[in-house]
């Protein structure tokens, strides 16, 4: 019998927030290391396209000084994945900057480790040529000329470069892109826990307290023995229940059971979950197996262009009546106006179907007023916010049959009419490459501060 | 004999959706008590032909259907209308997408 590893999740996210006294009782019950999650792809491709980070510095600087505070009282390591977001090198090295400011004003050392997850464009090229870069579920290969177009390349590290980064005895890791998983399995797994179980419970704290109930971005500890692990909310406020668990092994991920992740695939067919008095659950039966090859999940961004939105509220009966066929003819005259540059023009009607758009099954009940977004697209500022304005003025002074009010169409809640919302991106890559090791691409690089 | 049927909103205790990755959108039915779990398992009311209909989509739109007899949760996972946050987007996160499934009629015998 191992001795037990107890990891401490703060929160769900980095940055989002978590109970100082939830953080406390966390720490009296002596974990073993501080871990945590600060991204996913889920606030979308701007933050990896852009580098700007997710949340904003005052949150992440305090957040980190209360873990870095906690982990060095209690000498145990800290290691933060996927940071600042997006887990791309600007992100790295916005959150280290912000560690060596905390390391410089505690004034004691600091071993401080970080990991790059950026991915050289080249070498994923070199992927395609040798006929190892697949699939994932983006619906389409991956090409050369798809990389050219991405700003920001990134790979999903396993617990490995984490693990590499133990072995140096570093005190405060930041690992850019990591599997949500293996930033919390990481330290289990380096002491010589079960593979499994390892990361199936690093599957479940890496929500933090969104496992307990009542849930929130809160602190959530994992206890790993040999054959189970034991969950627990920080705060006496929450609780783990079976079915809190249960749901939250659903949450975000399309198959109930099989996982895979980088170097493994995770079974959860045979799990099993048995509460232990009022706040913990025990689980146990996870499985994992070890792939003969190892592949990484690319994630990347490119850049659109750059938008320019306009909203407006329409009331009048005649207008909604209409609202298809002046859209379309709005749409339409700015394409033309504007030709050759290539535009696109979008609009969002809520109280239709901004929401659901073709998803949408009651598309024709219609309320009493819309809600309408122009959205504009082009490859320059200038260029997105001249088409916006084009397009809500035009429709500010459409004429149509059976018109009562000629004064103008559109309520603007706004002067300008138009926000220029900056660069937008969407998701270039989301494939799997394989690689030679688990640290091939992810290197450790340390300092002392 | 009457045969009675009740929207799915007044069985199951949980009907959310969500992205699982960019290119999906993941929808959980659960519920607190297994019995009417089962009740809605077994009455086949809600499968991947009902939910497409649900959302006007071909069945071939869901990648997967998964009664999850372990959590007494139904999981049901479709291809998403566009990736995230690609041109157009409207939910980025997915999150608001759950309702024509509160309204599925679930035959009570």
């Amino acid at each position: 019998m191992k001795k037990p590893i107890t990891v401490l999740a703060p929160t769900g996210t980095l940055g989002y927030g978590f109970g100082a006294e939830a953080l406390k009782r966390g720490m009296s019950l002596e974990p073993d290391v501080i871990a945590v999650d600060a991204g996913s792809t889920d606030p979308g491709p701007y933050y990896l396209g852009s580098g700007e980070p997710l949340v904003g510095r005052i949150s992440m600087r305090k957040e980190l000084s209360q873990l870095i505070e906690a982990s060095r009282t209690a000498e145990i390591p800290l290691i933060v994945g996927s940071a600042g977001g997006a887990g791309c090198r600007k992100h790295v090295d916005w959150t280290l900057d912000i560690v060596r400011e905390i390391g410089r004003e505690r004034g004691r050392p600091l071993k401080i480790a970080w990991i790059y997850a950026d991915i050289p464009i080249e070498r994923a090229k070199l992927g395609i040529r040798a006929g190892e870069v697949k699939d994932f579920e983006a619906g389409y290969d991956l090409t050369e000329s798809q990389l050219d177009e991405t700003a920001t390349l990134v790979a999903q590290m396993g617990h490995e470069p984490i693990c590499a980064a133990l072995d140096r005895g570093a005190e405060v890791i930041i690992a850019g892109r990591a599997c949500d998983d293996s930033t919390i399995a990481a330290y289990p797994i380096w002491k010589g826990a079960d593979l499994g179980l390892s990361i199936h419970m690093g599957k479940i704290l890496e929500c933090g307290a969104f496992s307990a109930e009542p849930f929130a971005m809160d602190v959530m500890l994992g206890t790993l023995h040999d054959d189970h692990f034991i969950l627990e909310p920080g705060s006496l406020e929450r609780r783990a229940s079976i079915k809190s668990v249960a749901a939250h092994s659903l949450y975000e991920r399309e198959h109930p059971y099989l996982h895979g992740g980088p170097g493994h695939e995770l079974d959860l067919t045979d799990c099993r979950f048995t509460a232990i008095g009022n706040r913990q659950v025990k689980v146990e039966g996870a499985k994992a197996v070890v792939t003969p090859d190892y592949f990484v999940k690319l994630e990347g961004a490119r850049l659109m262009g750059f938008r320019s939105v306009s909203i407006a509220g329409v009331r009048c009966p005649t207008m909604i009546a209409r609202i298809d066929e002046i859209l379309d003819r709005a749409r339409q005259n700015a394409l033309d106006y504007f030709a050759p540059a290539a535009l696109k023009v979008g609009f969002h009607v809520y109280g239709r179907d901004g929401v659901m758009q073709r998803l949408e099954p009651r598309r024709s009940e219609l309320g009493k007023e819309l809600g309408l977004v122009i959205e504009v697209i082009a490859d320059s500022v200038e260029l997105a916010h001249a088409a916006c304005h084009q397009i809500s003025g035009a429709l500010l002074h459409w004429h149509y049959p059976g018109q009562f009010n000629t004064s103008g169409n559109l309520a603007f809640p706004y002067s300008p009419s138009e926000i220029d919302a900056g660069a937008a991106y969407e998701f270039s890559a989301y494939h799997l490459m394989k690689v030679r090791s688990p640290t091939e691409l992810f290197q450790v690089e340390m300092e002392t501060v | 004999m009457v045969n009675t049927t009740r929207p799915l909103s007044q069985l199951a205790d949980i009907i959310r959706s969500k992205n699982a990755g960019p290119f999906r959108i993941t929808f959980d039915i659960l519920f607190a008590d297994p019995v009417r779990y089962q009740l809605v398992r077994d009455s086949k009311a809600v499968t991947r032909e009902t939910v497409a209909a649900a959302y006007g989509l071909p069945v071939g739109a869901i990648t997967s259907f998964f009664e999850v007899d372990m959590a007494s949760a139904i999981k049901i996972t479709l291809r998403r209308p566009r990736g995230q946050g690609s041109f157009g987007e409207s939910d980025v996160y997915g999150c608001q997408q759950h309702v024509p499934l509160l309204g599925l009629s679930i035959p009570i015998g």
